[in-house]
C-alpha cells in the first residue's frame, strides 16, 4: 500500500530508527511498511496517523484510489 | 541508535539458548545411561528415553509463546513464514523419505530427525524471508 511515511518522517527528520523507536516496532518495520512491501493492521495504522497527528488516509493511500489523480 | 527488541524477543532468545543447553546435557547424559544399561527395558528408562525430546518440544513452546507476545505485527509474520517453510520442508522431505524407504531403496532412518528437518527448515526459511523482504538501506 502506498504512503507517505518516508515524506512525513524526513519532514520531521527522523531516521527510521527513530520512528520505529516511537511506534515501539523494529526498523524493519518500519522499512516494510514505507517501502510498501507490508500492511500494517488497523491498530498499527491508527497508532502511524496518529503519530503525525493526521487521519489514516492522509498517511496511507487506499488501494481502490491509487490509479487516481 | 540501538535496535528495538521486544520483552517477548528477548524472552525468545533466551528460551532457547537455555533450552538448547538443556538438550545437550539431556542427551549426553541419557546417552551415558544408555550406553551403560544396554538393553534396560525398566519402566524409567522410558521416561529416561523421552527426556532428551522434552527441550525440543520446548521450543515450540518457545515459538509459539513468541508468536503470541511479540507485539511487532512485522516480526510474527517473518517468524509464521519462517515455520511454514520449515513445516512444508520437513513434511516434503518425510514424505519423499517415506516412499523411498518403502520401496527398500534408503534405509529406516529414527522419526525424531523430523525435528532436526524442522529446525534445518528455519534455516531455510530465514533464507526465503531474506530474499523476500531484502532490507532497504535506511533512507
Amino acid at each position: 500500500m502506498k504512503n507517505r511515511l518516508r515524506v512525513l518522517r524526513a519532514e520531521r527528520g527522523w531516521s527510521q530508527g527513530d520512528l520505529a523507536d516511537r511506534l515501539q516496532v523494529s526498523r524493519q518495520s518500519v522499512n516494510a511498511i514505507e517501502t510498501g512491501r507490508y500492511d500494517p493492521s488497523l491498530p498499527l495504522a491508527f497508532r502511524i496517523a496518529e503519530l503525525f497527528d493526521l487521519r489514516i488516509e492522509d498517511v496511507f493511500t487506499s488501494p481502490s484510489r491509487e490509479t487516481e489523480g | 541508535m540501538a535496535r528495538y527488541q521486544s520483552p517477548a524477543a528477548r524472552r525468545y532468545i533466551k528460551s532457547l539458548a537455555t533450552l538448547m543447553i538443556a538438550y545437550g546435557f539431556t542427551l549426553f547424559g541419557v546417552g551415558a545411561f544408555f550406553t551403560n544399561h544396554p538393553g534396560v527395558q525398566h519402566p524409567i528408562a522410558y521416561v529416561l528415553g523421552v527426556l532428551p525430546a522434552v527441550p525440543l518440544i520446548l521450543v515450540f513452546v518457545a515459538i509459539g509463546r513468541f508468536l503470541q507476545d511479540e507485539p511487532d505485527e512485522y516480526r510474527r509474520l517473518l517468524l509464521t513464514r519462517q515455520a511454514l517453510v520449515a513445516t512444508g520442508f520437513m513434511l516434503s522431505v518425510a514424505t519423499i523419505w517415506g516412499f523411498l524407504e518403502n520401496f527398500g531403496l534408503v534405509p529406516h532412518v529414527y522419526a525424531y530427525y523430523g525435528a532436526v528437518l524442522w529446525f534445518g527448515g528455519l534455516g531455510l526459511g530465514s533464507l526465503v524471508n531474506a530474499l523476500l523482504e531484502p532490507r532497504a538501506s535506511e533512507a
